[in-house]
C-alpha cells in the first residue's frame, strides 16, 4: 500500500521482536534434523602441554558413539588451517592454527579429538573418556614475562612478540621530551569474556554425493564465514550455504572462523549425516574469543595553562595462543582514534602483539577504539590534576574546532566532520557539572563516609567499516563494501536482500524505515531478508558499526535505482516525458495535475505483468547497489558519569550517568537509544565489575557466570540520553554508527568518577575494573603515603 | 553443561525419603535445586541417584511455636520473605530470605536447602546461627533436634546423617532489634561478606557469612559487648577466629578489613 508518512526518524516498535518474544526465534539450537548427530569436542585439562598419546578406545566403546577422531584422522579434512585475514605487517609471524591441534596444547580451549555420538549426553560422557598423555611445560600469561621468550609457544616461530605496528607518528616527537608538562602513565585493562546470550552453535548438513554441503552458524559473518570455511575444508564455495539463523548477540565474538565449525561440516562430509554442535557456557568461556588484555605506557605532553600537545601511546596487546580470524588487527582499529576529540601537535602511537597461553583475543564491542579511549580519557584526567585544573575546563579548551567536510586529522586519515562542543556543552548541563562539583566539596568538607566523584570521557571513534582501499593499505585481506537488492512484488510487496548480517541491532526495522520512505509504501510491506548466502548473493556482514552506514546507504542507492526505472514506466503509462514527473506525496506525479500519478506498488505490477512496458525496458522492478564507503565515519560524544564510593568498603554506586552522542542522522531513536543502553552498561561492567582472571596454573578462575561478574539490571543506573547531529558526509544518509559509542565512550567516564571521588585522599589510580577492593587498597595506600 | 548419569526417585513422603537414603548408594536429596543441579551440570557433583523431595508439601508451612516460628524446610526462600507471621516474630529472616540470589532462585529455593547445603556463603546459615536456631532432622530411628552451633560442621559439610532429612527450622522471637548486611558486587550474588546481628540481652548475638569454611558467630564482638564495649570498639574484633576465603570477589585480607565495617555498621543499626 502506498504511504507518504514520513518513517525515517520515528522510533518505530522493532519488527523482528515477535518471533523473539514469543519464543518462535530459529536460533540453532531450536533445529533438529533426520539422522542429525552430536558433535563434542574433548579439551584437555591443560594449558601448556605436548600431546604425547591419544587412547580413544575407551570412548569409541560407549553407548551411542559413532566416531572418535583426532587430528590424525582428519589429516585430509583441511587442506588449510583456520584463516587470519588481517597480517598487518609484512614482517608478522603467523602461527599455523588447525581445528584440532596435532601436538601441542597452547591454551584450555585447545581441542585434541572430537566425538560424534546419537544424543549430546552420549557424546559428552563419551568426551570424558577419551584419554590424553601429556607432558605439562611452563606457561606464560604475563605480557612481559611473554615478551621475554623464555616460554614460547610456537617454537617454529621463535619468539611471542609476533608482531610490532608503529603508527610512524605525526608533528614534532620532540615535545615528549621538552613540554613544560610531562604526564606519564601506566594503564593496564584486563581481558574480557565477550557472553553473548546465546552462545556459538552450528549444524552441518549436506548432498554428500552432490559434494554440497550447509552450514548454519550462530554467527554474525555468514557471508565471510563462507570464504573462511570454504578455504579451511577445500569445499567450494559455489557449494557451500551458510546460514545465519537468528543470533543471540555476538559483541564481535562471532566476528570469525571457528575450529567447530569446519569440524563440524568435515565431519557432515566424512560421516554423511547431519553434525550438531552446541557450545556451553564453560567452553564459551575458554574457546570463544576474548576482548581487551591490553598494556599501554602513556605520556601526555602539555602546558601549565592546559594545552595539549602531544599524545604518545605504547601498547603492548595480548594475542592469546593463536590468530584467529582478525586478531592482530584489533589493536591497530584504535591506531586512529588516540588523539581522542582534541587537536595535540604530535601524536604516536605503537604495539607489540604478544602470544600467550590463554584464550586468542578477537573483535570485542569497540575492537582496539575502547582500549584507545580508556587510555586517552584516563590520561587527560591525570594531566588536569596534575595542573591543578578542572577536567571539563581542560577538555573543553582542547577540543577540536568544528568541520563538516573531511577534514584530514594529526592521525593521518580524514575524519568526516565534526562538532564536539556542544554534546560537550550538553553533557555537562544535563549532569548541573559545576552544582556538583559544589557537593563534592560539601561532602569532602564533612568528611563524608561516601564521597562524590565525577568522570568525563569525551571519545570519538572510527566506525563505517570500511573504505576498501584504506582496508587494502592496511593489507586487511578484503573489501569494506556492502550490497543490497529491492525486489518490488507485485500488489505491493517488497523484498530486501541485505549483506549486512543483524544479530540483535534491529536492521529489519530500520532498512524498512529507509525503504518505506524512498519508495512511498508502509514499513508493513517491506521484508527484509538476511544471513543466508543463497539468499543474499553479496555482503560483507556486521560489525564495527558498519551496517546503516555501510549497508544501508546501499540500500538507499538500490532505492534510487528502483526509482530511475520505475519513473521510466511511469512516464510511459501517464503519457508524459519524464521530466514532467516529479515524485511527490509517495508517487510519480504529472507536475502541476498531481491526480495524474503512479505509485511504486502500480508500477511494480505493470513490471511484473509486463503488458505494456516501454520499448527497451526489461519486465520485474528491481535495484540492486553496492555501496563502498569513501571514508569511514567518525561519531563522537560526551559521556558523564557520577558516582559515590563507600571509603571504608570501596563499594562505587552510580548516581547518574549523561550521554550525549553523535552518530549522525538517526533512523530510528527507539534502536539508537537501545544501542547506547546495552553500550553503556557493557562500559559499565568493563569498568567496575568484568575481568578474566587466572590462577597461577593459568586455569581461569572466573569460569562461569558466577564469577565472572556481568552485571544485571540491578547495578546499572537509569541513563539520561541526548544527541547532538552533524551529518557524516562518508554517504547519502548522514548517518555514522551507533553499535559501539556507548562501550567506546563509558569505561573511562566511570573510572574517572571512581578516582574523582577519592582524589582528595590521595588516590590518583584505582586500576580496572574499579571494584571495592581495588578501591579500598586505593585509599588504604594513599593513607600509608600520608603516615 | 550436561550432567553425568543418575537415578531418580520421587520420594512420597519423608519415610519414603529416607528409605532411599538407606537403600541406595551415594543418594543425595534434592529440593529445590538451586546449588546440586547447577554442581551437577559442571559435574563437580555426581551422585548416583537424586531422591526428589520437591513436592512434599507437608514440609512447607510457617507457623508460631510457642514463643517461636517453625518452618517447614521445603518452604521456598520466596514465602519465607512473604511470612506474616516471620515479619511479627523474628523480621531478620525473611529480611534475609529476600536477600537471596533473584526472583527466580527464590520461587525454587527453599531454607531447608539452603541449610543443608551447608554453604558458609549462604545468607540463612548465618543468620539461624546469630539466632540460635534449632534445627529437626528425621532419620531411620526417628526425630532429633540439632543446635545451629552444632549443626554447620564443616565446608558443605553438617550435623545431618547421610540417611537423615532436615525437616523443620525453629527460630525463637526475636524482634527488638536486628540488622542483617549483605555486601555483594552484584543483587544476586552470594555474600562477599554477610553480618547478621541480633539484639540479645543488652547485647547482641552476631553472625557471619563467607568468613570461613562455616557460618560462624563473631564470638570476640558478643564477649566485647557483653563486657560493655561499644559497636565501634566490640567491632574490631570482628574477624577473630575466621579463616576467611580469597576468590574472584575478593581477597582474605580485604575480607577481615571488611567485617569489621559491616559488623559496625550492623550493630549500630541492630542496637538503635
Amino acid at each position: 500500500m502506498a504511504t507518504t508518512e514520513q518513517y525515517v526518524g520515528q522510533p518505530m516498535l522493532r519488527k523482528e521482536d515477535a518471533p523473539l518474544l514469543a519464543g518462535q526465534g530459529t536460533f540453532v539450537d531450536n533445529q533438529t534434523m533426520a539422522g542429525m548427530v552430536w558433535m563434542e569436542l574433548v579439551r584437555p585439562p591443560y594449558v601448556h602441554a605436548t600431546v604425547d598419546a591419544i587412547d580413544t578406545s575407551a570412548a569409541a566403546a560407549m553407548p551411542g558413539v559413532i566416531a572418535v577422531l583426532t587430528a590424525a584422522d582428519l589429516e585430509d579434512a583441511f587442506p588449510g588451517g583456520l584463516p587470519m585475514v588481517w597480517p598487518i605487517t609484512e614482517d608478522i609471524k603467523l602461527p599455523t592454527h588447525w581445528p584440532l591441534t596435532k601436538d601441542r596444547v597452547r591454551f584450555a580451549g585447545d581441542a585434541v579429538a572430537v566425538v560424534v555420538a546419537e544424543t549430546r549426553a552420549q557424546a559428552a560422557d563419551a568426551a570424558e573418556v577419551v584419554m590424553v598423555e601429556a607432558t605439562e611445560l611452563p606457561i606464560v600469561l604475563d605480557l612481559e614475562e611473554a615478551a621475554k621468550d623464555e616460554v614460547v609457544l610456537h617454537e617454529d616461530l621463535g619468539t611471542n612478540v609476533v608482531v610490532h605496528w608503529s603508527h610512524g607518528g605525526a608533528g614534532d616527537q620532540s615535545v615528549f621530551e621538552s613540554a613544560p608538562v610531562i604526564v606519564q602513565e601506566r594503564y593496564e585493562q584486563p581481558r574480557l569474556i565477550p557472553n553473548a546470550i546465546e552462545g556459538r552453535g552450528c549444524l552441518a548438513y549436506g548432498i554428500p554425493a552432490a559434494g554440497e554441503y550447509t552450514l548454519i552458524s550462530a554467527t554474525q559473518i555468514p557471508h565471510i564465514l563462507r570464504v573462511g570455511l570454504s578455504l579451511a575444508t577445500g569445499i567450494p564455495q559455489a557449494k557451500l550455504r551458510v546460514i545465519a539463523p537468528d543470533v543471540g548477540g555476538a559483541f564481535g565474538s562471532k566476528l570469525n572462523v571457528y575450529a567447530e565449525e569446519a569440524l563440524a561440516l568435515a565431519l557432515a562430509r566424512h560421516l554423511r549425516r547431519p553434525v550438531k554442535w552446541i557450545e556451553d557456557r564453560g567452553e564459551n568461556y575458554v574457546a570463544t574469543t576474548h576482548g581487551r588484555g591490553v598494556l599501554h605506557d602513556c605520556t601526555l605532553a602539555g602546558t601549565e595553562d592546559g594545552k595539549i600537545l602531544g599524545m604518545k601511546f605504547v601498547e603492548l596487546a595480548d594475542m592469546g595462543a593463536y590468530f584467529q580470524l582478525l586478531t592482530p588487527g584489533i589493536p591497530e582499529l584504535g591506531g586512529w582514534v588516540y588523539m581522542g576529540p582534541y587537536a595535540p601537535d604530535a601524536y604516536w602511537y605503537e604495539f607489540r602483539g604478544i602470544m600467550t597461553n590463554a584464550t586468542p583475543t578477537d573483535a570485542y564491542r569497540g575492537a582496539g577504539r575502547p582500549e584507545a579511549t580508556y587510555v586517552v580519557e584516563r590520561l587527560v584526567d591525570a594531566f588536569a590534576r596534575r595542573i591543578g585544573k578542572d577536567p571539563a575546563e581542560v577538555r573543553r579548551m582542547n577540543l577540536h574546532p568544528p568541520f563538516t567536510e573531511a577534514t584530514a586529522s594529526i592521525m593521518g586519515l580524514q575524519v568526516d566532520s565534526g562538532d564536539y562542543e556542544p554534546a560537550f556543552d550538553r553533557a555537562l548541563e544535563m549532569a548541573d557539572y559545576s552544582q556538583m562539583r559544589k557537593e563534592q566539596a560539601a561532602r569532602r568538607e564533612s568528611g563524608d563516609v561516601k564521597q562524590i566523584g565525577i568522570g568525563l570521557s569525551s571519545y570519538i571513534e572510527m566506525c563505517g567499516l570500511a573504505p576498501s582501499n584504506i582496508l587494502g593499505a592496511l593489507r586487511y585481506v578484503a573489501g569494506g563494501w556492502d550490497a543490497a537488492e529491492i525486489e518490488c512484488r507485485p500488489f505491493g510487496q517488497i523484498v530486501v536482500r541485505t549483506g549486512t548480517s543483524p544479530h540483535g541491532q534491529g536492521q529489519e526495522t530500520a532498512w524498512s524505515q529507509i525503504v518505506a520512505d524512498g519508495l512511498g509504501v508502509s514499513p508493513d510491506d517491506v521484508e527484509v531478508l538476511h544471513g543466508d548466502t543463497s539468499v543474499t548473493r553479496l555482503g560483507m556482514d556486521t560489525y564495527g558499526s558498519r551496517s546503516v552506514s555501510v549497508g544501508g546507504e546501499a540500500l538507499r542507492r538500490a532505492v534510487e535505482k528502483v526509482k530511475e526505472k520505475a519513473r521510466t514506466i511511469a512516464a510511459h503509462e501517464l503519457e508524459v516525458a519524464e521530466d514532467d514527473l516529479e515524485w511527490s506525496d509517495g508517487a510519480y506525479r504529472v507536475k502541476g495535475v498531481p491526480d495524474k500519478a503512479r505509485t511504486i506498488p502500480d508500477l511494480a505490477t505493470s513490471a511484473w505483468t509486463a503488458h505494456a512496458l516501454p520499448e527497451g525496458v526489461e519486465p520485474a522492478l528491481e535495484g540492486t547497489a553496492v555501496f563502498d564507503p569513501p571514508n569511514f565515519t567518525w561519531p563522537a560524544g560526551t559521556h558523564v558519569c557520577i558516582v559515590e564510593v563507600d571509603t571504608e568498603t570501596g563499594k562505587t554506586d552510580i548516581l547518574r550517568y549523561v550521554a550525549v552522542d553523535d552518530c549522525g542522522t538517526v533512523i530510528n531513536p527507539m534502536i539508537v537509544d537501545g544501542q547506547v543502553h546495552g553500550g553503556i552498561a557493557q562500559g559499565i561492567a568493563e569498568a567496575l565489575y568484568e575481568e578474566a582472571l587466572y590462577d597461577e596454573h593459568g586455569n581461569l578462575t572466573t569460569s562461569s557466570m558466577t564469577q565472572y561478574l556481568i552485571p544485571s539490571a540491578m547495578e546499572i543506573p537509569r541513563m539520561e540520553l541526548d544527541r547532538t547531529e552533524t551529518p557524516s558526509t562518508t554517504n547519502g544518509l548522514g548517518v555514522k554508527g551507533i553499535g559501539e559509542a556507548g562501550t567506546i565512550a563509558s569505561p573511562p567516564a566511570v573510572v574517572n568518577a571512581v578516582v574523582d571521588a577519592v582524589s582528595h585522599l590521595g588516590v590518583t589510580e584505582v586500576g580496572k575494573p574499579a571494584s571495592p577492593e581495588r578501591v579500598w587498597r586505593a585509599i588504604q595506600d594513599a593513607r600509608g603515603g600520608d603516615a | 553443561m550436561i550432567p553425568a548419569p543418575f537415578d531418580y526417585v520421587r520420594a512420597g513422603s519423608v519415610e519414603d525419603a529416607i528409605e532411599a537414603l538407606v537403600s541406595r548408594e551415594d543418594a543425595k536429596l534434592l529440593a529445590g535445586g538451586h546449588s546440586l543441579l547447577p554442581a551437577m551440570r559442571l559435574r563437580v557433583a555426581r551422585p548416583a541417584t537424586l531422591v526428589d523431595i520437591g513436592r512434599l508439601s507437608d514440609l512447607s508451612y510457617v507457623r508460631a511455636d510457642g514463643d517461636g516460628v517453625a518452618i517447614g524446610a521445603l518452604t521456598r526462600h520466596h514465602d519465607v520473605a512473604a511470612s506474616e507471621a516471620l515479619q511479627e516474630m523474628c523480621p531478620i529472616v525473611p529480611y534475609a530470605a529476600g536477600q537471596i540470589g533473584d526472583p527466580q532462585v527464590r520461587h525454587l529455593g527453599t531454607i531447608g536447602g539452603s541449610v543443608a547445603h551447608g554453604d558458609p556463603a549462604g545468607d540463612m546459615p548465618s543468620v539461624l546461627m546469630a539466632l540460635d536456631a534449632t534445627f529437626v532432622a528425621r532419620g531411620p530411628s526417628g526425630e532429633r533436634t540439632i543446635a545451629a552451633d552444632a549443626f554447620f560442621t564443616s565446608l558443605f559439610q553438617t550435623a545431618l546423617a547421610p540417611d537423615e532429612v532436615l525437616t523443620e527450622i525453629r527460630v525463637p522471637r526475636a524482634a527488638d532489634g536486628w540488622a542483617y548486611l549483605k555486601f555483594n558486587r552484584r543483587a544476586q550474588d552470594w555474600a562477599l561478606v554477610g553480618v547478621a546481628a541480633v539484639r540479645s540481652n543488652g547485647g547482641a548475638r552476631v553472625g557471619l557469612t563467607n568468613m570461613g569454611l562455616t557460618p560462624l558467630r563473631a564470638t570476640g564482638v558478643e564477649d566485647a559487648l557483653n563486657g560493655g564495649a561499644d559497636p565501634a570498639t566490640a567491632a574490631v574484633r570482628a574477624d577473630e577466629g575466621t579463616a576467611p576465603p580469597s576468590d574472584a570477589f575478593g581477597s582474605a585480607e580485604y575480607r577481615r578489613e571488611l567485617v569489621k565495617v559491616l559488623v559496625r555498621r550492623a550493630l549500630e543499626e541492630a542496637m538503635a
